[in-house]
């Protein structure tokens, strides 16, 4: 049996504000190995590379590589002691050329930084590692000329030279074409047999299950599982990585599903570098449900949250909420139909993190009618309103003064809550409702979608949880790479396990089943 | 004690240190150059007191000052660093004196007539930089500071080429009309009715900025552009509208101060009001209402500098460089931030300790 | 109007125009590893000027050219210092730590100028080495190319040098590789062990470098003494030269000479009884247009780049 080159062993990280990301976790790697990492988002896999990496230290847990103990306080040290990291976006500089960019810090040049740089040495000691490693770019092109493979070529050379023995793989083949996936599986492999060690993180089962020979799934911040990939199937994977332990229960009364509020037709969309992000979408919400849409974060859900929303421009094809086409219409304007979102980006959209709960509460609807009094703010009834909000949503905080960076997260997507919901909305689109929050405020929040639900209004619950998309949804869609593969109109009688097939890009329904979504 | 009223003690405490090491620091210079130090220190920080005028001239500086500082507030509150006050104020005084020459109108009228244009002046032009970042994201820190120096030629021209008396000896316009010119209001003085003025105007920008939805729209914009896109606000328009609102500032207190204190328009050089509205600006956190007593502040430092600098001969320009070791420190985020953070620690353990003795 | 050609089409015209370009363009090279660095420095204005009264006074006590320009370059590198500390590692706002800095060195001048000479003006007791001519052998004798070439001064000559010597340090070196890559990608540049903050301070003290060479020239060869306010903005001027140019030293060059043009322009028209304010608004309007150029170009560059891929 080939010697362990890396053991971390019962990794334990506690974040500042309590959030256990990993518990115990165990991952032991051998020399010469591609092993893969598996878990859901959220399941601790970046927290614990970022612990191998020097980025975050662990409260517990020690890490033996090559057979001594190491703690690494940055991430030069890492790379020191021959760790390499290949992130999913790619640090680089595109104006630079890729000899430059793989230099960058380790500068071939006579007489320090000032003097004359050796640029043909640059070119050369690119030129020679790109050759040994069979990985082959030119060192002459700007990196902003690459298409995304080429880049990821970049990065995997800026770790090979500065000596990586392991290498870790972010998500890789999120970025990349099935041309480029290949051949970067080829080159893998050819590392591999170089001596090379990869540490390879990946949602795609298939990839895994081609790719790599042993495996590590983490699920909840615990590492539950691991072995041999050839002894095992991608549905047993599928089963460790999406196996739910704690149930939080939610009662709901079954789904009174009235007129169709928010109607979505052969939506797409593709982002600023003409990549498709949304290839095809289309689905009728109702007023009194809850439709998930369960998927991987990255398939295309945060784009359509944020179409709906107007916070971007849509161009191709029909939304029309409560029977009104909103194309060409502003966030207000969006807002006014009665549509309230929540952002799966917290700090950037959710809320200003140094104005006070009150102003972070009013931002939808200081300018209305009721809420002044001639020209001024009407603050006697906003402060009242506000202070009913905080009661309601059990807010956390010393009045309504504080500023909201202050509060914990929960209470923070309290806020959010408190004014998305406390509008009476016709139509609510909760992006990641949940994420990285105590159970506590979660399980409130999960019930307040439940009331809204019955009180009328129709919700569109987007989740990367299962727990979540499986106790909430009255009906699921399941979206894998900016397409619906799956529809189940009851979610009570889907298992996880169906779910996380679809979710992983296993298994897909007929356009037959799928087209159900999208009644009139 | 909560973390926010920490914070909130620590911004004050840092602000009163700042003051104190510039002031310090002036002192010291002050002591350097002087042959007497003694009689120029006790020039510079009691002459202000010595008698009623110079209390006049402390308040008739404040007012400009205030204006200016009013201005800053609003446009600053959204995240906007466009330096145009200055030519606002200037812009204002020059072009509102040909209207207090050449327009007839009833004493008082007359007076709203020229500070209402000059206030228009100072909204055209704070609207320009603002236009250029919403339309092309032409920095407005830049834009402004290239108008300033087209304002200060602008005016120049103005004054030699359309209103300047050529039987003066001197460069200056025409006598301003009578009616035009605000009243005394406190004899052994120049303080005008222009104080009224500024007064409503510290009251209409605090108002404006933390009672109204426009005010409120400024804010959210500034703390967090993203935020107010999301939350349905029009940034674009909120932007430009803050910095309009700042020009009609900026120009009325152009025209007040020319009204009130001058029966001509002189001015060659400008007054640096531009760079004195930033740092009472900051001071005052950019709350208006805290304004006029960070103008108060600095109004009495220049009076008391100009005046020891007629008795002593220490240049009053000094006060340049308090200015900007206050500002520099001000603004500074890590200006004793191991400090803060220290007072933070420490209460959370008292309240830890105080939880435990309870249980 | 053709007394306005013929003015321009002058040797005169051209020598003038070179002439006032050369503190624009040593600062705008300045602002050019500060802009790549991703630092926004408002502070050459600051920085020229504290230069310009270190040049008069180096050179007047030491009755040495030399001298006064290395004790301009040493007091504007101290001025770039305090702006990195108080910006880069204090993390106070940029725009107002450079204005403040910029307000505390035209008080701190004024006042030290009256330390030293009693004075609080312009410093006329206090004679300033001037800046020597550099005639060329052969090449002075030619007619009308001798008149172009020949005759500049010393720090004109080496200006232009300098566009080349930027070039080689931004583009040639590895200081100049590590302040692209922390403009670019801080991130980047961290993951591989570069010190993003002392990279924003080289950057800011390589600028103090340039930008002091530009006040002493207007303090050593423009005029022989200091002058409150000397610089007259042309920080400012040089910073938007710098953007105009589009932070590529032969641009920058570019635009720095549009500039001094139209400072020579208005210089021309003066003469010819144009009133000389509007003229002085010109070098400054052109930055204004200069300033909407550049972003339109910018954006429609973006556009370009989204509409490739």
């Amino acid at each position: 049996m080939p010697e362990e080159i890396l053991l971390m062993d019962n990794i334990t990280k506690v974040y500042a504000n309590g959030f256990v990301a990993n518990k115990d976790v165990t991952l032991s790697v051998r020399k010469g190995e591609i092993h893969a990492l598996c878990g859901e988002n959220g399941a601790g896999k970046s927290t614990l590379m970022k612990v191998l990496f020097g980025h975050e230290s662990a409260e517990e847990g020690r890490i033996v590589l090559r057979g001594e103990e190491v703690k690494f306080a940055n991430s030069i040290e890492a790379i020191k002691h021959g760790i390499g990291m290949v992130w999913q976006h790619f640090m680089l500089c595109p104006s630079l050329t890729v000899a430059e960019n793989l230099v960058l810090g380790m500068e071939p040049s006579k007489g320090g930084k000032f003097g004359p740089m050796n640029i043909n040495k640059a070119i050369q000691m690119a030129e020679e590692v790109s050759k040994k490693y069979n990985l082959i770019v030119d060192p002459r092109a700007k990196v902003e000329d690459l298409p995304v493979g080429q880049k990821q070529k970049v990065e995997i050379l800026k770790a090979l030279l500065r000596g990586a023995e392991i290498l870790i793989l972010d998500e890789p083949t999120a970025v990349l074409t099935p041309q480029e996936t290949e051949e970067l599986f080829v080159e893998l492999k050819n590392l591999k047999e170089m001596g090379h060690t990869i540490i390879f993180i990946s949602h795609h089962l298939d990839e895994v299950k081609s790719l790599c020979d042993r495996f590590t799934v983490l699920r909840l911040g615990k590492s539950v599982g691991g072995g041999e990939i050839k002894d095992v199937t991608v549905q047993d994977i599928s089963r460790m990585m999406v196996g739910r332990d704690v149930m939080l229960k939610i009662d709901k009364t079954p789904a009174q599903p009235k007129e169709v509020v928010l109607k979505i037709r052969d939506l797409k969309y593709n982002n600023d570098e003409g990549r498709p992000i949304v290839k095809q979408f289309s689905a009728s919400i109702r007023r009194g449900e809850i439709v998930g849409i369960a998927g991987v974060e990255g398939n295309g859900q945060r784009e359509i949250s944020e179409i709906v929303t107007g916070l971007i421009p849509h161009r191709n094809g029909d939304i029309t909420v409560c029977g009104t086409d909103i194309r060409g219409m502003s966030v207000r304007q969006i807002r006014e139909l009665g549509v309230s979102h929540i952002s799966e980006d917290r700090m950037t959209y959710g809320c200003s993190e140094n104005s006070s709960v009150k102003e972070n509460i009013i931002s939808d609807r200081y300018y209305k009618k009721e809420n002044n009094k001639g020209i001024f703010l009407n603050n006697k009834k906003l402060d009242a309103d506000v202070d009913q909000n905080i009661k309601d949503f059990l807010v956390k905080c010393d009045d309504r003064t504080q500023p909201v960076r202050m509060l914990s997260g929960g209470n923070m997507q309290k806020v959010v809550v408190a004014r998305e919901f406390s509008s009476h909305p016709n139509l609510v689109i909760a992006n990641q409702p949940t994420r990285g929050i105590d159970v506590g405020a979660t399980e409130f929040i999960r019930r307040k979608l439940v009331e809204l639900r019955d009180e009328g209004a129709a919700v569109l619950l987007i989740t990367a949880d299962l727990n979540e998309a499986l106790e909430l949804s009255d009906s699921l869609i399941v979206m894998y790479e900016g397409e619906i593969v799956a529809y189940f109109e009851d979610a009570s009688q889907v298992t996880d396990f169906v779910l996380g097939e679809y979710m992983l890009g296993i298994k897909r329904m007929s356009d037959e089943e799928i087209g159900r979504v999208a009644y009139e | 004690m909560s973390s926010k009223t920490i914070e909130k003690r620590f911004d004050a405490m840092k602000t009163a240190i700042a003051i104190l090491i510039s002031l310090v620091l002036s002192f010291a210079l002050v002591a350097i150059v002087s042959d007497d130090p003694a009689e120029a220190l006790q020039t510079f920080a009691l002459g202000p007191l010595s008698n009623l005028r110079r209390m006049g001239n402390v308040i008739e500086l404040t007012i400009p000052l205030t204006f200016a500082g009013v201005a800053v507030s609003i446009m600053y509150s959204a995240n906007q660093f466009s330096m145009i006050t200055q030519s606002t104020i200037y812009a204002g005084a020059c072009i509102g004196s040909w209207f207090a020459i050449y327009v007839t109108l009833p004493k008082g009228l007359h007076s709203a007539f020229v500070i209402l244009m000059a206030g228009i002046v100072g909204m055209v032009l704070a609207a320009i930089p603002a236009i250029m970042k919403v339309k092309w994201q032409a920095s407005e820190v830049v834009s402004s500071i290239m108008i300033n120096y087209i304002i200060m030629q602008f005016t120049l021209w103005f004054l030699l080429n359309v209103y300047k008396d050529p039987t003066a000896g001197f460069n200056c316009s025409y006598k301003f009309k009578e009616s035009a010119r605000l009243t005394k209001i406190v004899t052994g003085t120049r303080i005008h009715t222009g104080l009224f003025v500024c007064i409503a105007a510290v009251i209409f920008g605090y108002i404006f900025l933390y009672k109204t939805k426009w005010g409120y729209a400024i804010r959210v914009v500034g703390q967090n552009q993203e935020f107010a896109r999301y939350s349905g606000i029009a940034v674009a328009s909120v932007m430009i509208y803050s910095q309009v609102i700042g020009g009609l500032i900026g120009g009325i207190g152009g025209g007040v101060e020319i009204m009130g204190l001058f029966q001509r328009y002189t001015w060659e050089a400008p007054p640096s009001y531009g760079n004195d509205g930033l740092m009472v600006g900051i001071l005052a956190k950019y709350n208006p209402l805290f304004v006029p007593f960070a103008a108060l502040f600095l109004a009495y430092i220049r009076t008391g500098a100009d005046i020891m600098s007629r008795i002593t001969d220490v240049p009053v320009e000094f006060v340049n460089i308090l200015q900007g070791v206050v500002i520099m420190l001000v603004a500074a985020e890590m200006f004793l931030a191991k400090w803060k953070h220290k007072l933070i620690v420490k209460n959370a353990q008292k309240q830890e300790i105080a939880k435990e003795a309870a249980k | 109007m053709e007394r306005v050609f013929s003015a321009i089409f002058s040797t005169s015209f051209f020598v003038s125009t070179l002439k006032l370009t050369t503190p624009i363009l040593l600062a705008a090279l300045g602002a050019i590893f500060t802009d790549r660095a991703g630092v926004l420095n408002l502070n050459l204005e600051g920085v020229m000027l504290a230069a310009a009264l270190g040049g008069v006074l180096g050179s007047a006590w030491t009755g040495s050219v030399f001298v006064g320009i290395l004790s301009a370059i040493l007091i504007g590198m101290i001025i770039a210092a305090v702006l990195a500390y108080v910006g880069i590692y204090l993390k106070s706002n940029l725009v107002l730590a450079g204005t403040a800095l910029n307000l505390f060195v035209t008080g701190a001048t004024i006042f030290v100028l009256f330390i030293v000479t009693g004075e609080k003006g312009t410093s006329t007791a206090l004679k300033s080495g001037k800046i020597p001519k550099l005639n060329i052998p052969f090449i002075k004798d030619i007619p009308v190319v001798g008149k172009l070439l020949s005759g500049h001064s010393v720090m004109t000559y080496f200006a232009f040098l300098c566009v080349f010597i930027a070039s080689y340090l931004i583009y040639r070196t590895a200081i100049g590789l590590r302040i692209r890559a922390v403009g670019e990608n801080p991130d980047a540049a961290e993951s591989v062990g570069i010190n993003v903050k002392t990279i924003k301070t080289a950057s800011l003290l390589i600028c103090g470098f340039f930008a002091a060479l530009g006040g002493s020239f207007l303090s050593m060869y423009y005029v022989s003494w200091f002058q409150r306010d000397m610089t007259a903005g042309r920080g400012f001027i040089a910073l938007a030269a710098m953007n105009l140019g589009n932070s590529t030293p032969v641009g920058t060059m570019l635009a720095a000479l549009l500039f001094g043009a139209s400072e020579q322009l208005g210089n021309v028209l003066q003469v010819m009884k144009v009133p000389p304010q509007i003229v002085l608004m010109i070098p400054y309007f052109v930055t204004l247009v200069g300033l909407v150029l550049y972003a339109i170009r910018r954006e429609s560059k973006i556009k370009k780049l989204k509409a490739n891929n």
